[in-house]
């Protein structure tokens, strides 16, 4: 993390006085940034009377807001919902997606090339164009208003299946080789040499299918209109036609959402940005 | 490379032979997957096209119609309305995602522990969901008492309402995707960036190119994959709104005057609130059409030298 890496536009003698300047407008832009957080965190603590001073910090603070927000609407119920919904999620489709990975990186069929096309095609199509279909789809085969409607179709995405193709690709072959000397079957490859070796890769994954899930809107919006059923993301957008004037509890709640998400960034920042910046071209 | 490698052939079990044996687990261990977006997202994808040509009455049955729900669409004047605030959104977003990206990329570039966080703090509003990015940003622009409105009429601007003025509220929505999106922008072309040999600057800057001779003659042309790629992606994703979505739910419900209605918010309704499926799968079908061309136009973002 100490590499310094001269930078690309400016020679060492204008560096000094670029840099400060450089580093306060980068400073003020990231908190510019980061304002609307702030603001709702802030919001979240003040008294109904104090919600619309333009103080940062609250003269008052208090946790009513919160304990109001936890009490008055099922939201742990919400968000055992999201959590469940997320964590199912998360733990079929990387089982999935590293099968599919390891078929189509290291094992020869015919069809391969085509079937890999085809499943990278998929990347065009996003939730809101196909959303008519899927849920005629999703409602014939019995699972509106389920869990499994909510789970089973956000399990199936591109995104997982490409990144792990490309990591089990970069493996060195011999790796295998050794296995197969001594009788392992596919299944044992996979499931004793392929899954171990790609713990890193899987752990920024499932990161990322984790977030993604938690907050997903538009499917669990269209699919689950029982309460039971609701997931933090349709609770609040419910909580907010409801309480439209109280902007304080609506702030409280949208912590509530937000901090998990945040807190999760806060620890694995490195391998999420990574992973997301390797996905890019290559 | 690996096809040099001699292969040592498992001992074949059941009457297969090695070769077929690797067909079977291939097909097996692709399985899963395959079936899950074949039927999740392929099956959607031609009944949306099936669907188009039917209308679905009020107890579910459906009836052909051949091109009427086409012929609906060119006679409707929403349509128009929401194809024209579609084409707004991306015209707006894309380019602004684009300055937004790079700028904030080629600000916090150099690799060191205070650039990291900087990298961090921009990316940051990814991290939170479109909901609560949506009821935060209203509540920052909301009429009188939102921050930003009290800001504006301190600075003399008069009272801009930003969500209730039909000309503000699609621009207040694709400024709120930009502050959402710009974050992963920047972390592409910071992998772009990073392609770009470092010699290619030292060699220039000993041929006395300065600053700015070097961000446009070799950062520009270097860049061109990682551009070409943003602008594909970022095209793609404003025109099928799959960001603008969530937002505009929350902030305006298409409102006002359907100024924000963009085609995926207006297909929704038309679909959810009015149960007219036929008339909305006709709609994503263009929709899809439309996306499908731009890949196709972009040539799916992948860019060659030569």
């Amino acid at each position: 993390m100490t590499e310094h890496r001269q930078s690309a536009y400016f020679s060492r003698s204008q560096v000094t006085v670029v840099r400060v300047v450089w580093m306060v407008v980068t400073t003020i832009l990231a908190l510019m940034t980061l304002f609307p957080l702030f603001w709702m965190v802030s919001m979240a603590f003040k008294p109904a009377p104090e919600a619309f001073s333009s103080n940062l910090i609250p003269q008052a603070p208090t946790f009513d807001n919160f304990i109001y927000v936890l009490t008055g609407v099922p939201f742990i119920r919400y968000m055992l919902n999201s959590f469940f919904v997320s964590a199912t999620v998360t733990v079929v489709a990387l089982f999935f997606h590293t099968m599919a990975g390891y078929a189509l990186a290291r094992l020869r069929f015919p069809g391969r090339e085509l079937i890999f096309l085809a499943i990278f095609s998929t990347f065009l199509i996003s939730l809101p164009v196909i959303i008519v279909p899927l849920f005629i789809i999703v409602r014939a085969m019995g699972m509106l208003n389920s869990y499994a409607g909510l789970i089973v179709p956000a399990i199936f995405n591109a995104f997982g299946i490409f990144l792990l193709r490309q990591y089990y690709l970069s493996l060195p072959r011999e790796i295998e080789e050794a296995a197969r000397i001594d009788g392992a079957g596919y299944w044992r490859i996979y499931w004793s040499i392929i899954l171990p070796l790609s713990r890193p890769i899987m752990s920024a994954l499932a990161i990322l299918f984790f977030l993604a899930n938690w907050n997903a809107f538009l499917w669990p919006l269209t699919i689950a209109s029982d309460q039971k059923l609701w997931v933090v993301q349709v609770g609040i957008a419910n909580f907010k036609s409801q309480y439209s004037a109280s902007w304080n509890y609506m702030m409280a709640a949208s912590t509530i959402i937000a901090i998990p998400t945040l807190v999760l960034f806060v620890i694995f920042q490195r391998q999420i940005m990574d992973s997301l910046k390797t996905s890019g071209l290559k | 490379m690996a096809d040099m490698i001699v292969h040592s052939k498992p001992v074949a079990r059941r009457g297969l032979s090695a070769k077929h044996q690797e067909w079977l687990a291939g097909y097996i261990f692709i399985l899963p997957d395959a079936l899950g977006l074949l039927v999740f997202l392929g099956m959607p994808m031609v009944l949306s096209l099936v669907l188009g040509f039917f209308e679905v009455n009020g107890f579910g049955a459906y009836r052909f119609v051949g091109f009427g729900n086409y012929v609906r669409m060119y006679r409707d004047p929403l349509f128009w309305t929401a194809l024209r605030a579609t084409l707004l959104y991306a015209v707006v977003l894309v380019p602004s995602l684009y300055v937004c990206g790079l700028g904030l990329a080629l600000l916090v570039q150099t690799t060191n522990r205070f650039n990291s966080v900087m990298r961090a703090m921009f990316f940051a509003p990814q991290m939170v969901s479109l909901v609560v990015v949506a009821v935060v940003w209203q509540f920052m622009v909301i009429d009188k008492i939102g921050l930003i409105s009290r800001l504006m009429s301190m600075l003399g601007a008069g009272a801009v309402s930003f969500l209730g003025d039909p000309h503000f509220a699609l621009l207040t929505i694709a400024f709120v995707s930009l502050w959402f999106l710009m974050g992963f922008y920047m972390l592409i072309f910071l992998g772009g960036l990073q392609d770009i040999p470092a010699e290619y600057y030292e060699a220039a800057k000993i041929d006395g190119a300065g600053p700015v001779a070097r961000f446009w003659f070799i950062t520009m042309p270097l860049l061109k994959p990682t551009s070409f790629f943003v602008i594909m992606v970022s095209m793609v994703a404003a025109v099928a709104g799959a960001q603008a979505f969530d937002i505009i739910y929350i902030m305006t419900k298409g409102g006002p005057a359907n100024s924000t209605a963009v085609l995926i918010v207006y297909i929704y309704q038309q679909a959810f609130a009015f149960g007219a499926f036929g008339y909305a799968a006709a709609m994503a079908s263009v929709l899809m059409l439309v996306t499908g061309l731009l890949f196709l136009f972009t040539r799916g973002g992948r860019f060659n030298y030569d």
